[in-house]
């Protein structure tokens, strides 16, 4: 194995390191007697049972997880819409706009979208609250679920579908019967990077969101503000726990499935 | 279905998403443009309407005239501005390099690893950018403070004997911006060495190269649109950041996104806050659309 060459194994041990070693910490100072989050005074889980009794906390958690779910279903509904425009109608007018306004928001930075959109909603005459918020997070979090679906879209054969046209199936039974299970372990992660991307958001929250609807993020980031306390530790590391066993679970079911799915392939074409 | 239902289908795939983004992405820019061309005012929504649509048309042409630049005018005279996007263009600029320095090894690494590893590693990349961006800015503070834990561990062993004074200041933002955006750096870098066909660099190599003359004439150069994909990823969200100089970085420098949260959310001077907003935009457009070209042409490749 010359290619896999120490230097490189060496510049993956530190890159992984300078990855996890903060998370890491985070993690282990939840756990601290102490209310320094610096100091170690041994293990205690008084910071969580008190997090369970702070019930603004538990609130803005509830609103946030509503939010999540809410709109990452129609974000996962609109971005697999766009994925499909952008990769099955190479030619429609305004194509350039469109793929556009499908990349731009990636790397758009947060206050701009969050004070237009803000904008947009008083122009409207909207009341900020709940609902402003899901909007806003389906427009940007429908976009990494665009990019996410439309990969998956570049590469898959597309005469399967033909096919199935060719047969007499219609555009919309050709969808759900050959197209949709094909992309569905895509269209799956692309909702949950839509759920924990909702999920994290601080700054278009801020900015759309009223009374009422404080979230998660909205709340740490107002009580880091005042100061590191191992009560926000806790609940960060509660969120780490969660997106983890979410993320490692996707991963898992659709490395599954492409392992089915290519011993499906193997037995139609006879291998 | 009928043919008629098939042609509906086929619009409708286009015309949802596309008139989403219409309403809720492009029109709202409209809209912080035509605020910031407004004046202050004290009331709610604290700005004085530019057009009166219940006028007609005479109001939309006496709206016109009352076009005012007070707030573009004000953004010039005043240092501050000025200074922000200038420090903003520069922090994000050092970072992006810094953060392509790290990331490229580290992709590299990942390419070159036996085939049966690398899904696993591509998870590892992937995991810390699902995890909150925010947390994991906080994580930060407590490693940086002065008697924070890489002070404690530099004392401990005995490099320093004075701790080191990193929060609150550009180099806690430059780390920040590191750390945060380095998954943007790595996976774009990755997915064009791993589709690298390794022969071309054995080749050069036979040809008579030095290994580091065959890496920069051909590994460097054919994974260079991974490379500019992820230098934008990082460079364009990094010059309007937020979380990270506000939680992190000190008063000596004030970047813009800071200033445009601090003009809305603390002297809430809505007009301001959107001429801001509309400058920074023009600056970013190039880069948005260098990015969107990158993208098109790995779209292209894909198919």
């Amino acid at each position: 194995m010359q290619r896999w060459s120490r230097f490189n194994i060496v510049s993956l041990i530190f890159g992984f390191a300078f990855l996890y070693l903060p998370i890491v910490l985070l993690v282990i100072f939840s756990f601290n007697e102490s209310k320094l989050v610096t100091v170690w005074a041994g293990f205690s889980t008084k910071w969580y049972v008190q997090l369970f009794q702070n019930q603004a906390l538990l609130d803005a958690a509830w609103v946030t997880i509503r939010v999540a779910l809410v709109s990452a279903t129609c974000a996962t509904v609109l971005g697999t819409l766009a994925a499909l425009a952008l990769t099955r109608y190479t030619r429609f007018r305004g194509r350039m706009l469109f793929s556009g306004m499908v990349f731009a928001p990636l790397v758009m930075p947060e206050v701009i979208t969050g004070l237009s959109l803000l904008l947009l909603f008083v122009a409207l005459g909207f009341d900020r609250g709940f609902w402003t918020l899901t909007l806003a997070h389906i427009t940007f979090t429908m976009c990494f679920v665009a990019v996410v679906v439309q990969s998956r879209l570049l590469s898959f054969d597309r005469s399967v579908e033909e096919a199935a046209m060719d047969l007499g199936a219609t555009p919309v039974t050709t969808f759900m019967k050959i197209t949709l299970p094909i992309i569905a372990p895509a269209v799956f992660s692309g909702w949950v990077l839509a759920f924990t991307l909702s999920l994290d958001d601080l700054v278009i929250s801020s900015f759309t969101s009223g009374p009422g609807a404080t979230t998660l993020p909205m709340k740490i980031y107002s009580q880091v503000r005042l100061g590191v306390t191992p009560e926000i530790n806790a609940v960060c590391t509660i969120l780490i726990g969660i997106v983890a066993i979410g993320v490692i679970i996707a991963s898992v079911v659709s490395r599954q499935r492409e392992t089915q799915r290519v011993k499906d392939e193997q037995a139609a074409f006879g291998h | 279905m009928t043919k008629f239902g098939s042609a509906v289908f086929n619009r409708l795939v286009i015309i949802i998403p596309y008139a989403w983004l219409m309403f809720f992405f492009l029109i709202p820019f409209f809209i912080v443009f035509r605020i910031s061309l407004s004046q202050t005012a004290v009331a709610m929504p604290p700005y004085l309407p530019v057009f009166d649509l219940a006028d007609g048309l005479s109001g939309i042409f006496s709206g016109i005239r009352e076009f005012s630049i007070d707030n573009y005018l004000w953004l010039t005279q005043d240092a501050l501005y000025i200074n922000a996007y200038g420090a903003s263009l520069w922090i994000a600029g050092v970072s992006t390099l810094c953060t392509l320095l790290i990331a490229y090894p580290i992709a590299y690494g990942m390419a070159q690893a036996p085939s049966n590893l690398r899904a696993t590693l591509l998870m590892l990349v992937i995991l810390p950018f699902w995890t909150s961006f925010l947390i994991r800015v906080y994580a930060w503070i407590a490693i940086l403070k002065p008697e924070g834990l890489l002070n404690q561990f530099l004392l401990g062993i005995g490099v320093i004997d004075q701790p080191l004074i990193i929060l609150n200041t550009n180099w806690a933002i430059y780390i920040g911006i590191v750390y945060s955006y380095l998954p943007f750096m790595v996976l774009p870098i990755y997915s064009a060495l791993e589709k690298m066909d390794h022969s071309l660099n054995e080749a050069a190599q036979d040809l008579g190269c030095t290994p580091i003359s065959a890496f920069w004439q051909v590994t460097f150069r054919l994974s260079l649109p991974g490379v500019i994909a992820g230098c934008m990823l990082v460079f364009i969200p990094a010059v309007g950041e937020f979380v990270i100089p506000d939680l992190l970085g000190g008063s000596e420098t004030l970047m813009i996104g800071k200033t445009l949260w601090n003009e809305f959310n603390a002297n809430r001077d809505w007009p301001v806050s959107a001429a801001v907003a509309t400058i920074l935009l023009l600056i970013l457009v190039v880069p948005i659309m260098f990015f969107q070209q990158a993208q098109a042409k790995a779209d292209g490749e894909g198919r």
